[in-house]
């Protein structure tokens, strides 16, 4: 076994999907030569050709709406989008054409593609460069969506997302793509694509989160135990189909519940995640289920970005007052 | 309509004319017309191609007006832009349409009661792609020319192309129109086809209106001339001119099935009748225009030309419009007889890997509807 950080542990698993089927392509700005602007998809042109790791022209709905006509021809493609907010070019193909063709066509033409957006803040960026577009794909039907908080789930999640026949949106939390390493066994089982995990059980609270933020939930909760308060943490992993199953039960048992994301709070991941808390866990709840995230503004200058980003201290500031009720 | 837009002159050769408008036969110093072993028979099935479209172009046009289908897109005018374009096709080559190809569909020998459905509101156009190499129709304007351009990219790595095998190599058709030429994808779709040099032909109908928006308000340049700022060959053709059309198209197809790269063809037409059956056109162009059109039917003109050269008899024609009537009865029938999708089917092709929460969704939907049952 070895340590790898998100970014290798990402390569490697990309390479692993590439030699399991030759179907699978890698398009996208400067993934060739370069290896990406974040090296995700470093020495792949190099071992695999120009082919099937394709540097694209710089113009997104380009790159998706050429990838729709290569997936239509039984390609399996994964196409990068360099920084979230440079999607929205591409989310006209998105939404109107990857997201409806199967539908359109009654399940004629599948579009088993991936579309990897490294996303979030805190690497210190210029404007559109540290965005939380989730919502945004969650929710429009057609589209799955997931995202990995850590090497090892990075590692066998973009895997599955490439096997899967419908198009599923893989966001990769850029601020940990060189962060902590993880042992990575490359032999082990992983769990299903679309299924969410209690990443540290606990008992008095549950904190749910995505991606970025599960690092921060996990070091909110190891110093609230340093207090006497035993919080669980969940880890979503999949947003579209959302897998709250393991939140019901988790809510059930401790009445309480923050969700946290770097996005906006308005209309937010966190909005339909407590919508359904509520209508499930209802008389089991002891205070409303409450939300950490973003502004309702633009993403800021980087100098005050950690200050908007939820963090360690605004997670626990409701968790006192969802205990407070 | 501006000067600047307009072909100078019937015989300029930048602008491909083999048939003109009085029915006689042309010469084009770079294009000829093959019209195979036996051409009479060949152009005598244009001409009966042309007539078929038609009539499924009015007859659906009625069934709109007489309330079966909720909209129809038509195509009256653009008959020789179709079918010349799609007769040059082989079978291995691939189609994205608009939503407007009826003729090219034809060709491709999908079954026309199959277009109605989009059009009655039974389905969203789900023919199976595969089964004709003709694509699903496309809405969103533009859209598709990036899509044929990422299909043309696997044929290249599927090898299918410049192999000189007839059977093998292949063209990927783009079907659009004027007004799309304006959008980015249509743009982007001629960057990426340049920069891959992949097997696509662009072929735009500038049949002159997006809806009441004049080509001026779409370009100060014929759009051919496009082609060329992207690094590929543009031609213009009479789009009214069935002979030119499929003459220009099929060198087009070559030129991308021999691993040449893309190419442009601007087919110079008109929409005779409105942008859909909603559509009211007195209110943004003069009816003189469309008089002036009249004189350049593509239809009138080959009839003219097999009659003058003693190519068909009346018989012949007789016949066509014996087939025309038996369409239009099968367009008639089947249309009504379209069955309406089940509610709960709208949960069933979301994804290929139905979800639990939307199978849950559908369940409380179907334990809904069940409360009504018996009801009255």
């Amino acid at each position: 076994m070895t340590k790898v950080t998100l970014a290798k542990a990402l390569n490697a698993g990309l390479r692993k999907a590439m030699e399991d089927d030759p179907k699978v392509l890698l398009m996208g700005e400067d993934v060739g030569k370069l290896g990406g602007v974040f090296r995700i998809t470093d020495g792949l042109q190099k071992d695999f050709g120009e082919d099937r790791v394709i540097d694209s022209p710089l113009a997104e709905s380009g790159i998706l709406g050429t990838a729709v006509g290569l997936a239509i021809r039984g390609y399996r493609p994964v196409c990068e989008i360099q920084f979230d907010g440079f999607v929205y070019p591409a989310y006209d193909q998105i939404v109107s054409q990857v997201a409806k063709l199967h539908f359109r066509t009654q399940g004629r033409v599948k579009m088993p593609m991936v579309i990897r957006i490294p996303y979030g803040g805190g690497i210190g960026a210029v404007e559109h460069h540290s965005e939380s577009p989730e919502a945004q794909f969650a929710h429009t039907p057609g589209l799955k969506v997931v995202t990995c908080s850590n090497p090892v789930d990075g590692y066998w999640m973009i895997q599955q997302a490439i096997a899967h026949d419908d198009p599923v949106v893989f966001l990769e939390p850029k601020r940990q793509y060189h962060a902590d390493k993880a042992e990575l066994d490359e032999e082990a089982t992983p769990p299903p694509l679309f299924s969410s995990r209690v990443v540290r059980p606990g008992s008095d609270a549950t904190l749910i989160g995505y991606g970025p933020m599960v690092k921060t939930l996990l070091k909110a909760a190891e110093a609230a135990a340093g207090e006497g308060r035993s919080l669980e943490v969940i880890d979503l992993r999949t947003l579209s189909p959302l897998d709250l199953g393991p939140v019901y039960e988790s809510v059930r048992r401790t009445g309480r519940a923050v969700v946290a994301h770097e996005a906006h709070v308005n209309l937010g991941m966190g909005s339909e995640i407590a919508a359904r808390v509520t209508e499930q866990c209802f008389y089991s709840l002891e205070a409303p289920v409450l939300r950490v995230g973003g502004f309702d503004t633009p993403y800021p200058p980087a100098r005050i970005e950690e200050e908007w980003l939820p963090d360690l201290d605004r997670v626990l500031d409701a968790v006192d007052r969802t205990m407070g009720f | 309509m501006t000067e600047f837009l307009v072909p100078r002159a019937e015989g300029d050769t930048e602008f491909v004319q083999l048939l003109t408008p009085e029915g006689d036969r042309v010469e084009h110093p770079e294009y000829r017309f093959d019209g195979g072993a036996d051409e009479a028979e060949t152009i005598r099935g244009f001409y009966r191609d042309m007539v078929l479209t038609r009539r499924i172009d009015t007859e659906s046009t009625a069934l709109q007006r007489h309330g079966e289908l909720g909209i129809w897109a038509q195509l009256l005018g653009q008959e020789a832009a179709q079918i010349g374009s799609g007769r040059a096709l082989r079978k291995q080559d691939y189609v994205f349409p608009t939503y407007r190809e009826h003729g090219v569909a034809y060709t491709r020998g999908l079954d026309p009661l199959r277009l109605l459905g989009l059009f009655r509101g039974v389905d969203q156009g789900a023919w199976d792609p595969y089964a004709n190499n003709f694509g699903n129709y496309t809405i969103v304007i533009g859209a598709q020319t990036l899509h044929a351009t990422g299909y043309a990219m696997g044929v290249q790595r599927d090898g299918a192309v410049g192999t000189g095998d007839p059977d093998r190599d292949t063209a990927v058709v783009a079907y659009f129109g004027d007004g799309a030429s304006s959008q980015g994808d249509v743009n982007e779709s001629f960057i990426f086809a340049a920069s891959y040099n992949a097997p696509v032909v662009f072929f735009c109908q500038n049949n002159q209106w997006a809806i009441s928006e004049p080509i001026e308000r779409q370009t100060r340049i014929p759009l051919y001339q496009r082609a060329r700022g992207f690094g590929f060959p543009g031609v213009r053709v009479d789009g009214n001119d069935v002979l030119a059309v499929h003459a220009v198209t099929q060198a087009a197809l070559n030129h991308a099935r021999e691993g040449n790269g893309p190419a442009l063809i601007e087919a110079y037409t008109y929409r005779m009748g409105a942008h859909t059956t909603t559509d009211d056109p007195t209110r943004y162009r003069l009816s003189d225009e469309v008089e002036y059109w009249k004189l350049r039917d593509p239809i009138q003109r080959v009839k003219v030309y097999l009659t003058r050269n003693g190519l068909a008899d009346q018989s012949f024609f007789d016949e066509v419009e014996l087939e025309a009537e038996a369409l239009g009865a099968h367009l008639r029938d089947g249309c009504k007889a379209l069955p309406d999708p089940t509610p709960l089917s709208v949960f069933d092709q979301v994804y290929a890997e139905q979800t639990d929460e939307l199978a849950a969704q559908r369940d409380e939907f179907a334990a809904y509807l069940a409360t009504f049952e018996g009801a009255h």
